[in-house]
């Protein structure tokens, strides 16, 4: 820790649940957070938000299921992962074991499996809150994800508000792809979400110029990382400006203290490190520091005055 | 592979994992040597060169700070030295050719080492090592671990021609017997690896292969055809390295008998020849643990 770091108070919260620092894991960048114990600490982060996962477990797509892209990167996994079950019994007793909080990311098919995932993740030590997957472009029905309908947005925040541990905060990840974020961001509010995780990737599509077919297996993809960083921010300060008392979790293409920055003066006020992990296993940590910095530069003396300071 | 095998009927177990954890580290490069088609750099990385064992392989950053090209390049370990790590580069796309133009004194960004390393057979036991292009320079470390340990080690050597060979002098120094194929006849003799193999199996009580999957494929099925164990280091691409992007699955048959997408990073790149479902990769079959909860179903 530098002297400029400790000078800025960057405690913040999820809802009502504090964190000690804003920046997070972002869902389905690191895993359930164990790869990356040799590279930071996993106590310093805010949270690691765990990797969305399912009532069943879930083998993902057949590969290839990645291809660069200039800046970022396509993905196209399918939410591989242990089911409920595996989580419950191995993923979250490892974090809480080591004291590290976990935001845990929920996702399904119908509304009934967001809302029994809730209820199975009610009381579960070490677990902060929920981020609902509404908006993962890798799953059977494409495009047409929960949350490009603000109706079907909706009834999913609203079955796992009800079903989720009351202490638990439950946040809502938008899609980009959609033509009035607002309206969405509108309606899960009503229903009942603590917060928004903005934003979830943008589906893409890479064509092999050689084989002169889709790349990747599963064809088309998400798009993330730093290509996508203006659209995310875009996104944040829209919402904000629409909606300023509802939290903001901010995500997309985060890779220095900057660019979190722009994300905290757009209305974030916490943050997840994703594709930029994969770049460097340690981002997550570099990022807080960088955005410490960046912040007592700017003569802020804590991260809750920075949050939305760009719409003065 | 049929899937109803029995889950004690394989010859191989699961590699186990490394012994430490990998470190993240800027390092320097201490040389760059061309080596036909291939570009030989040797890193001064005493901590990576400390902990890596033969079959780990190490996750490059490429382009510098200001990179468009964010996925980590990963590439095998071949060999150690005094505080060193040297990894054999074979430039095809924007990220191996920005490493292979690396020169001494520049720095780069690794992460290692990684993965699963070679388990190793008992002490005495006659080990086939079979390398495919630049595939080879990953056995060079394994071929001296080898011997240390009293095996007797034949080494087969491959590629589509005399430039693509790669690390022939050193596996020669190291192994009682070297073979060389490669398909055009421009060295050794024509014809793909499994001429040699096919002839060298009999007397070896384990193999060992690296290289491209269609070679990895063929050297294990003619490792499991002749009852003998077989250890393959596969090369799928990764955007991490470090198992946290879930891109280098390949369906692997687990010590319960289950297929599962297993990562090629953390879960291998070493990986039981017969429990590979090579004809698989790139497909889900609907035995793949969680394949259901996807729509496919029993057939």
């Amino acid at each position: 820790m530098t002297v400029l770091d400790t000078a800025v108070d960057m405690t913040t919260a999820l809802g009502s649940v504090p964190l000690v620092g804003p920046v997070l894991t972002a869902s389905g960048c690191s895993a359930f957070g164990q790869e990356l114990e040799p590279f930071v600490d996993l106590t310093a982060l805010g949270a690691v938000v765990t990797k969305s996962v399912q009532l069943r477990p879930r083998s993902g797509r057949p590969t290839p299921r990645m291809a660069e892209t200039p800046s970022g990167m396509l993905n196209s996994i399918g939410l591989q992962g242990p089911g409920i079950d595996g989580l419950l019994a191995g993923e979250l007793p490892w974090l809480a074991e080591r004291g590290v909080p976990a935001f845990v990311s929920i996702a399904g098919t119908r509304v009934e499996d967001f809302a029994e995932l809730a209820t199975r993740l009610r009381g579960v030590p070490g677990v902060l809150g929920l981020e609902v997957n509404i908006s993962c472009p890798n799953v059977e029905s494409r495009g047409e994800v929960f949350a490009c309908d603000p109706l079907a947005a909706s009834d999913v925040i609203a079955a796992v508000r009800a079903a989720a541990d009351p202490a638990q905060p439950v946040y809502a990840k938008l899609s980009p792809d959609v033509t009035d974020i607002v309206s969405v961001a509108r309606a899960v509010t009503e229903a009942g979400a603590d917060g928004l995780s903005m934003i979830n990737t943008l589906l893409g599509l890479v064509i092999d110029p050689d084989t002169m077919k889709p790349v990747l297996g599963g064809v088309t993809g998400g798009l993330s990382g730093p290509a996508v960083r203006p659209v995310a921010v875009r996104c944040v300060w829209q919402v904000h400006q629409a909606l300023p008392e509802v939290p903001i979790l901010g995500m997309g293409g985060i890779r220095s203290g900057l660019d979190a920055l722009q994300f905290v003066l757009a209305g974030a006020s916490a943050v997840s490190v994703g594709t930029a992990v994969f770049h460097d296993p340690s981002a997550t940590a570099r990022v807080h520091r960088e955005l410490a910095a960046a912040l007592a530069e700017r003569g802020f003396s804590s991260l809750r005055e920075a949050v939305g300071y760009a719409h003065r | 592979m049929s899937t109803s095998r029995a889950k004690g009927s394989y010859l191989t177990q699961p590699a186990p994992k490394a012994s430490q954890p990998p470190v993240q580290r800027e390092v320097e490069v201490v040389s760059a040597r061309p080596v036909g088609a291939y570009v030989e750099l040797t890193l001064a990385a005493p901590e990576v060169a400390q902990r890596a064992q033969p079959g780990q392989f190490v996750a490059f950053a490429v382009g510098g700070p200001m990179t468009a090209n964010l996925l980590r390049r990963s590439i095998a370990i071949a060999g150690t030295g005094e505080g060193t790590v040297t990894v054999v580069v074979a430039p095809h796309g924007p990220g191996s050719t920005w490493l292979a133009e690396r020169r001494a004194g520049d720095t780069v960004d690794v992460v290692g080492p990684l993965g699963r390393p070679f388990p190793l057979p008992g002490s005495g036991t006659t080990a086939l090592l079979v390398g495919g292009g630049y595939g080879a320079a990953a056995l060079v470390g394994l071929a001296g671990l080898l011997r240390s340990h009293g095996s007797r080690v034949l080494a087969v050597t491959g590629a589509a021609d005399a430039a693509r060979l790669c690390s022939v002098e050193e596996l020669g120094a190291v192994a009682d017997r070297v073979e060389v194929t490669t398909d055009d006849g421009s060295a050794g003799r024509a014809g793909r690896v499994t001429v040699a193999v096919d002839e060298l199996i009999g007397e070896s009580g384990v193999a060992y292969a690296c290289g491209p999957m269609p070679m990895l494929r063929a050297v294990a099925d003619a490792a499991t055809a002749a009852g003998v164990p077989s250890y393959v280091a596969v090369e799928e691409s990764m955007a991490c390295g470090i198992g946290v992007c879930m891109t280098c699955v390949l369906p692997v048959v687990g010590s319960d008998g289950q297929t599962r997408f297993s990562r090629s990073c953390t879960e291998g790149p070493v990986f039981g020849g017969d429990r590979v479902r090579f004809a698989d990769v790139g497909s889900l079959p609907w035995d793949v643990v969680g394949a259901d909860a996807m729509g496919v179903v029993r057939p």
